[in-house]
């Protein structure tokens, strides 16, 4: 998915979860997870590639609504509002953690590709 | 400078270190934040059983725990722990003052929020594709709007010691000493924006001071156990540093700091609250320190015309139950001990089928990103969850009957079962125009 913005470099797949940290939280039906890098320098790669349609398909099961992403870029954060994404929301999800509370690591752990010459997260 | 601290997050959130902050915190103002959707819900729940409860139930452990050291130490407490009953919580605090000694102590009591008999079949639900509240098919059992800022200053200016609450929106409560200490103006919304900021990041306690962070090797929380809640100090021009006790565990960095800017928020440019549309999208934050974070560029325009009211149903019950396998083809026999259940539940008490959705999920394979991902590989310690929610007590009991019945009739080596049946409320939100909410103060004096 990252041919355009790749295509000069060799790259390797890694895990968000080793370049960037997130918080999920619940309003009703929708969720938000937050998305930060720890090094600012990975904060370009991580906006070109980790799109709002790149979350909605990677959970088309979970996350029934549309998702949007809004970003703060003076810290490095992408914000991602997905609605109808927590079965139901609290009131009426059976699930385990009917917040949703663990979707931030859904989040991370998608995948994106970095230099291969990058160090280790 | 304002120095406020928050002692509480959540409704159940701990104590120690609020008593800690009361003590050696140097505070102007110690907030305690308790008041969820849920909680306010299930406060009503209480209030109707006994007209003396419905506020926090740790309000009293709370006030003998604090109100001493905070009226020693000039520091003033506001809080919601009124939840769905502020006059009985507000003789609670007086109580808890003349056991102490403190007689004298002011306490002031906000009411108004409570909105149910405005509310009528027809109100509109807009997180609820806009059904009415006829339309939900559960008994409506409360509403509440979110008062803000105007409801608490008439309080603060009452020389309170003690400023109890119900529903406010949680930032408010912060704000309010803020706008009080530096006069700002009701309508002066980049100030307004400015303070909503310093109230977002305190509401939730210690997820700003590395509670709900720690992600061993990646990041690390010293003495987590041992977590401090956070302390703003904010100047006049609403700017702050956020920071906590230097001998609590925990940590305040940018890190910490940016996961809480944006916790439960949508879009950051417009966060609605009672007081302000607030802007936290030019957020700028800057390491002071070891644990001290500035906080700048907070920003706000006017505020939403209407009231968000939080509308209560009586949701029936919540019903849970499982039973563990663990060892060799542990996932094989949680398998067949879900698809017994499924048929026995179905086939006898028709408890799976329409109108009584069943959910059973392996734990250990597939409970909580189960719906995301689907079932993962095998796992050789699995737990068969089970859940559903209705009004009707006897298909709960059916249902953890036939669950603890797997012991002896289910696959070999079933154990740990475990079985629990819990009120269940829902929650929905309206919109209400703001001159119908008519907030109150009374002062009672210990």
């Amino acid at each position: 998915m990252s041919g355009e913005t790749m295509a000069e470099t060799r790259t390797r797949r890694i895990k968000l979860h080793d370049i960037a940290h997130a918080r999920a939280g619940d309003k009703g039906n929708t969720s938000n997870v937050s998305v930060w890098v720890y090094d600012p320098g990975d904060y370009g790669l991580v906006k070109s590639q980790l799109t709002a349609d790149k979350v909605k398909a990677a959970y088309p099961k979970l996350i029934q609504g549309p998702v949007r992403r809004y970003e703060v870029d003076q810290l490095h954060g992408l914000n991602f509002v997905m609605e109808d994404a927590l079965e139901g929301g609290v009131n009426t999800s059976l699930g385990l953690d009917s917040h949703g509370k663990s979707w931030s690591y859904l989040i991370l752990e998608l995948e994106v590709d970095v230099p291969e010459n990058r160090g280790p997260g | 400078m304002l120095r406020l601290g928050c002692g509480a997050g959540f409704s159940s959130d701990r104590l120690g270190p609020a008593i800690d902050l009361a003590e050696k915190g140097r505070l102007d103002y110690l907030v305690f934040e308790t008041c969820a959707e849920r909680t306010l819900a299930f406060a009503h729940r209480d209030r109707k059983l006994d007209p003396r409860r419905g506020y926090n139930p740790q309000l009293r452990a709370r006030m003998r725990g604090v109100l001493k050291a905070a009226k020693a130490n000039g520091t003033r407490i506001v809080t919601n722990m009124g939840v769905a009953n502020v006059p009985e919580a507000a003789k609670v605090v007086v109580e808890v003052a003349r056991e102490l000694g403190l007689k004298g102590l002011k306490v002031a009591a906000v009411t108004g929020d409570e909105v149910t008999d405005l509310l009528g079949p027809d109100t509109r639900l807009f997180d609820n594709h806009d059904k009415r509240i006829d339309e939900v098919g559960l008994p409506f059992t409360s509403a509440n709007a979110y008062l803000g800022l105007d409801a608490i200053l008439p309080a603060l200016e009452s020389g309170a010691d003690v400023v109890i609450t119900g529903r406010v929106a949680d930032p408010s409560l912060f704000l309010a000493p803020i706008a009080h200490k530096y006069g700002w103006r009701t309508d002066d919304w980049a100030a307004l924006g400015k303070g909503t900021l310093v109230g977002h990041l305190l509401e939730c306690g210690m997820q700003i001071t590395g509670g709900y962070f720690a992600d061993p090797g990646r990041k690390d929380v010293p003495r987590l156990a041992d977590c401090g809640y956070p302390i703003a100090e904010v100047a006049a021009d609403g700017s702050a540093v956020i920071t906590k006790l230097a001998d609590a565990g925990g940590m305040v960095t940018a890190r910490t700091v940016k996961e809480q800017l944006l916790y439960e928020v949508h879009d950051p440019a417009r966060y609605l609250t009672p007081d302000v549309t607030a802007d936290f999208s030019r957020v700028e934050l800057a390491e002071d320190g070891r644990d001290r974070v500035r906080v700048a560029k907070g920003n706000g325009s006017r505020r939403p015309d209407t009231l968000k009211v939080t509308v209560g149903f009586d949701g029936g019950f919540l019903a849970e139950a499982g039973v563990s396998y663990a060892g060799p083809n542990a996932t094989g026999r949680a398998q067949l001990a879900a698809d017994i259940l499924r048929e026995r539940l179905g086939r006898e008490s028709g408890i799976g089928r329409a109108g009584t959705p069943l959910r059973i999920d392996l734990i250990g394979l597939n409970a909580l990103h189960g719906t995301a991902h689907g079932a993962r590989q095998a796992a050789e310690d699995v737990r068969v969850r089970v859940a559903m929610r209705t009004a009707d007590r006897t298909a709960c009991e059916t249902m953890l009957w036939e669950v603890e019945s797997l012991l002896c009739c289910g696959p070999a080596g079933g154990g740990g079962y475990r079985g629990q049946i819990t009120p269940s409320v829902v929650t929905h939100s309206a919109l209400i125009a703001r001159e119908r909410v008519m907030p109150r103060v009374e002062v009672l004096v210990a």
